[in-house]
């Protein structure tokens, strides 16, 4: 499955946002994630099912004014 | 003062652009700043040592929505914000426009309404306009931050009368002047205007000494706020001679 990941075109085998968290190497603690622009508890990661060409944005704490 | 928590200074700092993250910290130090700004990206390389540099920090973090231009985009980066600063506290920003960074009112008292409704403390970046002020207020906000000018131009205050009037015209609302202070001593004028805190960034990240010039900003802040609340005299048309008239000698 082909989806968008920060903006990057991607395989992926993961069929769940925590399974292509770890699959692609987050610490799943230390970052927020969103999909289709929605915001995406940590607690709902498990559940939420990835289809084709999903966006998923997974940010970190950075540097801000 | 600010969401029902009480600072000692009156500075909050921004995070970004300094030359190196050791000078960051040096700078948040000689600040004073007790709370800096902060923000949420797509991770880069040193994105593990800036979460181990906001702990060494021990400063409490408004993370905040920059580079947001609609609602949807500032609500969804202020709960993914939520849950990974840990903290209900955030600085809503809305941009309207891409040249002059200028907040969009009309999706800011939108948002804020959202966010305020959700339980977040919300810190909104706006201009000088009462109305757009009331409005907020009325969204649930308990504080208001408006702009001395646009964000990383550092011409100071462009509308003290404006500013003056926003702070008569909300006298118990914790105001804060955000964004486009250039010196300490525009600082200390925001300060001398009764504004309760100033948050700035570039001034100090840009600065040729980040950590001098982050020191004189805390100076100035204290300068400013000491003047404010000692009353400051009236200004005059004229002048006044100071030294008495009373036992002037007469050498004529």
């Amino acid at each position: 499955m082909r989806i968008d990941l920060n903006g990057q075109t991607i395989e992926t085998q993961a069929q769940t946002l925590a399974d292509l968290l770890s699959e692609q190497g987050f610490e799943s603690s230390c970052v927020a994630t969103a999909v289709n622009g929605e915001f995406i508890a940590r607690s709902l990661r498990s559940e939420t099912r990835l289809d084709d060409g999903v966006k998923v944005e997974v940010l970190s704490p950075m540097q801000g004014g | 003062m600010f969401h029902g928590v009480d600072l000692t200074s009156r500075l909050m700092l921004g995070t970004a652009q300094y030359p190196s993250p050791q000078i960051l910290l040096e700078a948040i130090a000689a600040s004073g700043a007790e709370v800096i700004t902060v923000s949420l990206r797509r991770e880069g390389v040193a994105g593990g040592a800036f979460r181990d540099l906001l702990a060494e920090s021990r400063c409490r973090l408004l993370p905040n929505t920059a580079g947001c231009h609609t609602v949807r985009e500032a609500v969804t980066t202020a709960r993914m914000a939520r849950e990974v600063f840990g903290t209900s506290w955030i600085k809503l920003e809305v941009i309207g426009h891409a040249d002059t960074l200028q907040p969009d009112p009309f999706a800011l008292v939108e948002a804020a309404r959202v966010l305020c409704a959700e339980g977040f403390d919300v810190f909104p970046y706006t201009t000088e306009d009462l109305i757009v002020g009331e409005k907020l207020l009325e969204a649930g906000c308990k504080v208001l931050m408006p702009w001395g000018a646009p964000i990383g131009s550092g011409q100071g205050l462009r509308n003290p009368a404006g500013l003056r009037t926003m702070r008569a015209h909300f006298p118990d609302v914790p105001l804060i002047v955000d964004a486009g202070i250039g010196t300490p001593s525009q600082a200390a004028q925001a300060m001398e205007l009764g504004f309760d805190a100033v948050l700035l960034n570039t001034a100090v990240a840009k600065a040729v000494d980040p950590v001098g010039m982050a020191r004189a900003f805390g100076r100035a802040i204290q300068a400013g706020r000491e003047g404010f609340e000692a009353g400051l005299m009236p200004e005059r048309d004229m002048a006044s001679a100071s030294t008495p008239v009373f036992g002037l000698a007469e050498l004529a």
